[in-house]
């Protein structure tokens, strides 16, 4: 007998005692926490982010090649990796050399890059989360990982969700998803939080609004 | 389950033992409390918690019911997906199973992502004899590896480690394993995780098999899910071209949908955050885009045999979020060392003897191994009646009874050396079947209170030999309800 069936038969055997019996599943729960206007929302994904530690700017679509060249410069990035699918106006401004991500490099090609600007697929207000799927927009997994600098590009408000339940229904479980919330940190040292071990260590992030009142660099 | 610790005592000795390592204690009090403060504010920041985790529990409890169904779905989905899919028994044939799909790589060192899965069989042993080098990647799990140690909490391994312990193992050990520690390093933790950082990620770089376990796997989707704040997770999963994870056959959900429920409660209760740093999910394999063979070990070991019991499998809710180790007031105490296996505190307690059997003297003495204060209970996200499970687990252990293991009903004796234990569970039965009784003794108990003895006389002295009585509250609760009308008086 292959280990398969021994046990699929064990499981069998050990539900015998209530055979047919379901748990019905209720979902009693909130679908989102709270009721805000859809400026309230972006403007809570902001806080939430902050609170974890991400730097967060915000600028109109208009103000976006300005806003990340500024950002590259300061940071002194000198190469930057670039998705296929990113827009390529976002880098016009930028002084930074790009590089392609291309499957065939190495991950120690990756780890000589100073910093990485994407876009996401979707941005939870009440967790503080970015959630990339590997669209062209924003690449291969492994971009947003070796880099030390991560750069997100947010489209608010219609790339916003408040609650976990909602970003779930927008996302393909098909695709490879990685759900960002600050930058890579542990606490496995007396419970001391520290940024950064393995993954990006600064993440950026710029909430790209269609009106002007938003223009706050911050 | 692959056996117990080797060569551990009882819970009872083990305990004594920690209880007197001041700077165990002091760890571990820092910690669990810290987490304790943080996970309360955390929960309350969701106005619907008592609905998620009631939901959590039927998720859970509709799946178990019909694991079968769930496990032949997963498969296929997975399959579908790119995947192949491996079935284990035990933890043997897991063992056998990841050797030699390690082997067929040609290569001879993996990455590993922190996994209870693979400690509890014990993974990393089998593959040395087999000259494969596993690096544990997850900073904790680092300093348990470097440290020749064993792993005391199921969230932060390292928790009875003080920043000045990992200093010392990380100057000591990291040259044998890589990159040496950096010159002249402190003990702050922004330095040892630098350290950490660097040490770790030439192996990243230049891994080609990861081995990870997983949080959550979907049937309908055949994706799976680990959560984690490092980005150690991350490297593990997407840079190796071949990734395999061995994954408990109890954590499947049946729907993507479900994901919503856990990944709110999860990690508010583990980490006390709203959100976790990074949680990576997948499917199958995708093109040009991380590991390009995925393998699946489904592992029953000992799961099986806990889902035949119908108090005890309600173990298997379990999403090691680790809540109820925090909460513990013998864990405190006694450390995760005591409990002599990688589920340690009220979930070890009742997960350990349901995974192995009850026949070794450490496993016999797990369900002892709490107050049955029920906070454990309290905290639990998936509802788990910790204390129900134990005191069903004491029963077994005095009286035997009909159990299933590794598939077979067999008939457990009651076990030696459990006599006096034997003659307390009689008492107390007793007593709480005759409340008159019940309430005498507890008048006449508070009434001597200061004269009470450390232990117990006569047949009792066993028993409470390796324990502390507890103290006895100066007017028994049914007198203060009269008294006060239920409180509405205003107590003492
Ligand atoms: S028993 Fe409950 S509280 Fe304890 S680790 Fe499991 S899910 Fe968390």
């Amino acid at each position: 007998m292959s280990s398969r069936e021994r046990i699929l038969g064990r499981v069998r055997r050990a539900l015998a005692d209530a055979p047919g019996e379901d748990v019905p599943v209720e979902r009693g729960y909130l679908r989102e926490h709270g009721d805000r206007s859809v400026e309230e929302t972006v403007e809570l994904l902001a806080e939430n982010l902050a609170d974890y530690r991400a730097i967060v700017h915000r600028c109109t679509a208009a103000g976006l090649p300005a806003t990340l060249a500024g950002m590259l410069a300061a940071r002194g990035a000198k190469t930057v990796l670039v998705p296929p699918g990113l827009e390529p106006a976002w880098l016009a401004d930028a002084g930074t050399e790009q590089v392609p991500d291309r499957a065939g490099s190495t991950p120690h090609e990756l780890d000589r890059v100073d910093s990485v600007v994407t876009a996401c697929a979707v941005a939870v207000a009440e967790t503080g989360t970015l959630v990339l799927d590997g669209g062209p927009d924003q690449g291969r997994r492994r971009i947003t990982l070796v880099p030390d600098h991560h750069i997100c590009v947010v489209r608010v408000p219609d790339q916003v969700v408040s609650s976990v339940p909602q970003a779930l229904e927008r996302l393909d479980p098909v695709r490879p998803l990685t759900w960002i919330s600050g930058p890579s940190a542990t606490s496995d040292i007396e419970l001391d939080r520290v940024e950064g071990v393995h993954g990006p260590r600064t993440l950026e992030v710029v909430l790209v609004g269609s009106q002007p009142s938003e223009d706050v660099n911050s | 389950m692959s056996g117990t610790f080797v060569g551990m005592p009882a819970f009872p000795e083990a305990a004594h033992e920690a209880v007197h390592n001041q700077t165990l204690r002091g760890n571990l009090r820092h910690a669990t409390h810290t987490i304790r403060a943080k996970r309360a504010k955390a929960v309350s920041e969701v106005s619907d918690w008592a609905e998620l985790r009631e939901a959590g529990k039927r998720i859970k409890d509709h799946t178990l019911r019909r694991l079968d169904h769930y496990l032949v779905q997963l498969e296929e989905s997975v399959v579908a997906a790119g995947g192949t899919v491996h079935w284990a028994a035990d933890a043997d044939e897991a063992n056998e199973i990841v050797t030699r799909l390690v082997k067929m790589t040609g290569e001879s060192e993996v990455v590993k992502v922190k996994s209870m899965a693979t400690q509890e069989i014990g993974l990393n042993e089998a593959l040395e004899a087999e000259g494969i080098r596993a690096y544990e990647t997850d900073l904790a799990e680092l300093i348990v590896q470097l440290g020749k140690d064993r792993p005391s909490h199921i969230l932060v391994p390292a928790i009875h480690r003080n920043r000045g312990e990992i200093r010392d193992i990380f100057e000591r050990e990291m040259s044998e394993w890589g990159r040496p520690a950096p010159e002249g390093l402190t003990d702050t933790p922004a330095e040892l995780a630098e350290a950490a950082r660097l040490h770790l990620r030439e192996k990243f770089l230049r891994a080609k098999v990861g081995i990870s376990g997983a949080n959550f796997m979907v049937a309908d989707t055949g994706t799976l899910v680990v959560v984690e704040s490092e980005g150690n997770g991350r490297m593990c999963l997407t840079l190796p071209e071949t990734l395999i994870s061995v994954v408990g056959i109890e954590k499947i959900v049946p729907t993507w949908q479900d994901l919503e429920v856990f990944l709110q409660t999860l990690p508010r209760s583990s980490t006390a955050e709203r959100m976790n740093p990074y949680t990576s999910t997948w499917t199958g394999t995708t093109d040009e885009d991380g590991p390009q063979n995925f393998h699946l070990v489904l592992l029953d070991n000992g799961r099986s045999d806990t889902l035949a019991d119908e108090v005890g499998r309600q173990a298997l809710r379990c999403i090691r979020c680790s809540a109820c180790l925090n909460v513990c007031p013998v864990y405190e105490r006694a450390g995760g060392h005591a409990y002599g296996s990688v589920y340690p505190g009220p979930i070890g307690a009742i997960l350990s003897p349901q995974l192995r059997g009850t026949a070794s003297e450490i496993d016999a003495s797990l369900p002892y191994a709490s107050s049955l204060c029920g906070a454990c209970y309290e905290v639990c996200p998936v509802a788990i009646d910790i204390p129900e499970v134990l005191v069903h687990l004491r029963e077994r252990v005095v009286e035997g009874g009909p159990v299933v293991r590794e598939g077979n009903k067999v008939v457990l004796k009651p076990a030696k050396g459990h006599a006096a234990e034997r003659a307390a569970m009689r008492a107390a039965r007793w007593a709480f079947t005759h409340p008159g009784v019940l309430r005498t003794g507890q008048r006449a108990a508070s009434r001597t209170r200061r004269l009470h003895p450390r232990t117990l006389p006569g047949p009792g002295r066993a028993w409470s030999d390796t324990r502390n009585l507890p103290p006895v509250p100066a007017e028994p609760f049914r007198d203060w309800w009269q008294r006060t009308n239920g409180g509405k008086e205003g107590g003492k």
